[in-house]
């Protein structure tokens, strides 16, 4: 392969410099400092959407909780479609991992003694969720980020987009990126690559995700041929801001916040969550799992009780009780983006809320250590789906799950690396193809009267009406009839942007086809799944089908670039299947 | 008519454009849209080739930090209803080359970030099984305030002194040595010292403020910056004065 | 290989457009402005030392000299420049003693001193120190 065509060679190297994509790069670089640890980032790390999370990260540390509890409150929360044996492995690595985070300096909030405090959250039978104010991500994220500087075997790829995987002979070997300071596109050779690129919020209109969120991790395994798990489950967050999606931490009820409807009742009582009670009840009311939330609003909306706004129908988050003192305390951040985004303050007024996109349980198939069917590749964090989060995740269980999973996606990948063999000669054909493809059908193709927004806006419409909180098989169907246009249509926009130094265009257009591929995929297992389960509801299936589909929906891509659907059996170790109950 | 309001942009490429050229775009005056939000109705309906930088559009990430009116802002915070009837001037953050239309280039920060050692600095490692730091409330107050920089960089387009040197350290790699050296869990000061006692550390900073004004998270990296000064003045007196038995 | 790896060469080069910094930045903004202003009060804060060890040295030499001096100080140009200086020291006062705080940091029995508080104390003790020294001067 001519040199100019190589950036550089490692032994690893992490697509995406995030929670998870950071914890990797230390595992690797701690399992073997002989092994040399790459991460490359379309985004400077510190600015990973990991840096949003706010409310906090699950671990078993009270001493009145068990890793048992945790376990099965995580089963349950899945809908019993979570792989029970990675839930065992990750509660009882999450404690110690948080702590390892202590260690790197996360300000996780303390009781008055100095240890570690704990509070509620959702879905959780006990107080096990770590937090550093109302910004938990951020703090940690910040943290590993400046670790990793102490690092020097780890080095970086600060703002290159990766356009695809290099395979040769069922082994990955390396990356093709675009250097967005330049335009060069590049071959970053590597032993074994860990996806680690978020979620993929971006395919549907509301979200809680930034505009980097578009799958591009997922889009990558799919096209080389790893299976994409789980793809149906998509988690919408109970509380999001009306317009702009922005997150309202799950910790303003935790705290004690409480659901109204537009009579000021609390509505969610009339949907099997429990009964109110003034102060939080563990796995009640509102600290009920997110599908079950989510779920009540659809219900409230069609019976005409929740609140006109000018941005659609939300109901309100009341905070009022709980006093400037606690909120100041507990949750300033919630306070800050009230006042700014909506110009109210949670202290003397409603918050209008209402369900939007916030987490993806499905995503790259991975094992119990982060390894995919493809040898080389590995994904940790919300790009993978090991699966531990099933059919619902519950809050504060994925930034744990970053942790626990980039650490052993990290130290599988070091093994592997150190035994893999050579770059192979073919390699060098596949760099040239995808430069030529990148220059000549992505940037050569003439302007057309199409823009690469009105198919992103179109496909985002698509999904909130085929993939919303309750489908249909018709409106799934429907929905993948227009995502196949769309992706006809996407070649042919062309791009007006003909400089190569930071071409954004470019970026979209490469964003938008990933997206396409991920919302397909989306859509083709969810119109597998004929049964209701966890955040996949379907009005023409309403109820959950054990028999059937006690499984997990692998979507492999095909010659002919169409998805077919597998079928992979859940593991089961020590909870059978059983109902979920909350509230009572 | 619907309210409009004309955006004044910065536009360059650097393999086409010798320097930095203007240009006007009108975008509808929604009271709800933020800068950021006319900037992206730009890119998306009117002219696909504006480059910026921007990614949570909620104040935490720190990606959009751009020039407006002349003030350092983030894009995704600031109301474009504030600025009527305009024109508003969106220019790249102040102090740093310009890469792409309204892209500046960071590399300066990211190469002084690490040279600040911005991580826990201990003499022995406590293992993980042994448990938590104990660090009490009151202690984690004591450098809260500095630990909550989204390295939005807002601070170093405002600073006079970096934009007449850009060999000054800056505030806030500043404000972050000194998040660490006040953690009660690190041991770490004396190395940070070494670095920021230089001329292009600490004491190129002259206390004009600014960046505490523009800072949108209320670091106040002015006063990380001068209670650093006052520090290392009173470490240079007792090593001066005191016995070295008595110094620590 | 058509891409752009001969561009990159110029541009690495060009590390990014630098936009030239004007000699006169510190009129584009009011802060700027009364932070340049706050400097330079230093160079009226050591005429004043000048001018008080000048008078000092006036009384020192008995009658005629400190008359000589005060004819001096009566000069219109030498009043103009004192009344001047006597406004950048306010400012240069004022200033000081608002930035202290930010310098400074208070712990009092485990609770931080509120700036008010800081800022008060300076106040305060320049109230002290002026009423003795007009004390000493009128007595």
């Amino acid at each position: 392969m001519s040199d100019d065509q190589v950036v550089a060679g490692h032994d690893v190297l992490l697509v995406g410099g995030g929670l998870a994509g950071l914890r990797a790069a230390i595992a690797v670089a701690e399992s073997d400092p002989g092994l040399d640890v790459a991460v490359v980032s379309k985004v400077y790390p510190m600015r990973s959407h990991s840096v949003s999370a706010e409310g906090g990260a699950a671990g078993a540390i009270a001493a009145d909780d068990t890793l048992d509890e945790h376990a099965y409150d995580t089963v349950s929360g899945s809908d019993w479609l979570g792989d029970q044996d990675a839930i065992e492995a990750f509660v009882r690595e999450a404690p110690r991992e948080l702590l390892r985070l202590e260690h790197w300096g996360c300000p996780w909030s303390r009781q008055p003694d100095g240890h570690v405090a704990v509070r509620a959250f959702g879905g959780m039978k006990k107080k096990r969720t770590w937090f550093a104010a109302d910004k938990t991500g951020f703090h940690m994220l910040h943290a590993l980020f400046q670790t990793t500087l102490k690092y020097d075997e780890v080095a970086r790829y600060d703002e290159w987009f990766v356009t695809r995987l290099l395979v040769d002979d069922g082994r990955v070997h390396g990356v093709v990126a675009v250097e967005l300071r330049s335009g060069r596109i590049r071959a970053i050779t590597a032993k074994a690559v860990i996806l680690a690129t978020g979620g993929c919020g971006k395919v549907f209109p509301f979200t809680t995700n930034a505009n980097i969120n578009t799958g591009d991790g997922m889009a990558l395994a799919y096209r080389a041929g790893a299976p994409l798990k789980d793809m149906e489950m998509v988690q919408y967050h109970p509380t999001g801001l009306p317009f702009t999606g922005i997150l309202i931490t799950e910790a303003t009820r935790a705290e004690g916040g409480w659901l109204v409807n537009k009579d000021g009742y609390r509505y969610l009582q009339d949907y099997d969550l429990g009964k109110p009670t003034p102060t939080p009840e563990l796995r009640s009311m509102e600290l009920g799992p997110r599908d079950r939330l989510s779920q009540a609003f659809v219900h409230e909306q069609e019976k005409g009780r929740t609140v006109e706004s000018p941005y659609g129908e939300v109901v309100h988050l009341d905070l009022r009780h709980l006093g400037a003192e606690l909120i100041d305390s507990r949750l300033p951040f919630v306070r800050e983006l009230c006042l700014k985004y909506e110009r109210i303050d949670p202290v003397t007024d409603l918050i209008p809320v209402r369900p939007v996109v916030h987490y993806m349980m499905g995503g790259v198939s991975t094992d119990i250590d982060g390894a995919t069917p493809l040898a080389g590749l590995f994904a940790a964090g919300e790009t993978a789906c090991v699966s531990i989060n099933g059919a619902n995740r519950l809050g504060s269980n994925s930034l744990p799950e970053c942790l626990v999973f980039g650490a052993r996606a990290g130290r599988a990948a070091a093994e592997y690396a150190a035994g893999a063999p050579a770059l192979p000669a073919a390699i060098a054909a596949q760099v040239s193809d995808e430069v030529r493809r990148i220059e000549q059908e992505v940037m050569g193709s003439a302007p057309r009267d199409d823009s690469i927004a009105a198919i992103r806006t179109q496909m985002q419409e698509t999904m909130e009406i085929s993939a919303g909180i309750y489908r249909t098989g018709e409106s799934l169907a429907k929905g993948m009839d227009t995502l196949q246009e769309l992706q006809e249509r996407l070649p042919k926009v062309g791009i007006r942007d003909t400089s190569h130094a930071w071409n954004t265009e470019l970026m979209a257009a490469l964003e938008a086809a990933n997206m396409l591929d991920v919302a397909e995929c989306m859509l083709a297992s969810g119109l597998q799944r004929e049964e209701s389960r966890g955040a996949h509801q379907r009005t023409d299936f309403p109820a959950r089908d054990d028999e059937r589909f006690l499984a997990h929906q692998l979507v492999v891509r095909n010659d002919d670039g169409t998805p077919r659907v597998e079928r992979q059996p859940v593991t089961i170790t020590r909870w059978p299947p059983g109902e979920r109950v909350y509230g009572r | 008519m619907d309210d409009e309001i004309t955006l004044r942009v910065t536009r360059y490429r650097p393999d086409k454009d010798d320097e930095p050229a203007w240009q006007d775009y009108d975008v509808p005056l929604r009271t709800e849209w933020t800068v950021l939000d006319a900037l992206n109705h730009v890119k998306d309906d009117v002219d696909t080739t504006l480059a910026f930088r921007w990614s949570c559009r909620m104040g935490i990430c720190g990606s959009c930090g751009m020039n407006v009116d002349g003030e350092p802002r983030l894009t995704c915070a600031t109301f474009l209803s504030d600025y009527a009837p305009g024109p508003v001037r969106v220019e790249p953050l102040g102090n740093f080359p310009v890469a792409r239309d309204l892209v500046v280039d960071i590399d300066d920060f990211m190469r002084k970030l690490p040279q600040v050692k911005p991580w826990i600095i201990r003499e022995e490692e406590q293992s993980v099984d042994d448990g938590e730091y104990l660090q009490t409330p009151e202690e984690l107050d004591a450098y809260k305030q500095f630990s909550m920089c989204i390295n939005c960089m807002l601070c170093y387009a405002a600073c006079p002194v970096y934009g007449l040197d850009p060999d000054f350290v800056g505030p806030a790699a500043i404000a972050l040595a000194e998040r660490y050296d006040l953690d009660s869990r690190d041991q770490g000061a004396r190395e940070r010292l070494d670095v920021l006692i230089e001329h292009e550390g600490v004491y190129g900073c002259t206390f004009v403020g600014e960046c505490t004004r523009v800072c949108p998270k209320h670091v106040d990296p002015a006063g990380a910056i001068q209670r650093y000064k006052l520090k290392t003045a009173q470490q240079s007196v007792k090593a001066f004065l005191l016995p070295r038995a008595l110094r620590r | 290989m058509t891409d752009a790896g001969d561009q990159q060469t110029r541009l690495d080069e060009r590390g990014g457009y630098r936009r030239p910094v004007p000699v006169l930045w510190w009129i584009r903004k009011p802060t700027y402005f009364l932070f340049v202003m706050r400097e330079l009060s230093s160079i009226f804060v050591a005429w004043l030392v000048l001018y008080l060890l000048l008078f000092v040295r006036a009384v020192g030499r008995g009658e005629a000299a400190y008359q000589e001096f005060l004819d001096w100080a009566a000069s219109p140009w030498l009043v103009v420049l004192n009344l001047v200086a006597f406004a950048f020291v306010l400012l240069h006062t004022i200033t000081w003693f608002a930035l202290t705080p930010q310098a400074m940091v208070v712990d009092l029995r485990g609770r931080r001193l509120p700036p008010a508080a800081i800022i008060g104390a300076q106040y305060a003790g320049l109230a002290v120190v002026s009423a003795f020294v007009l004390w000493l001067v009128t007595r």
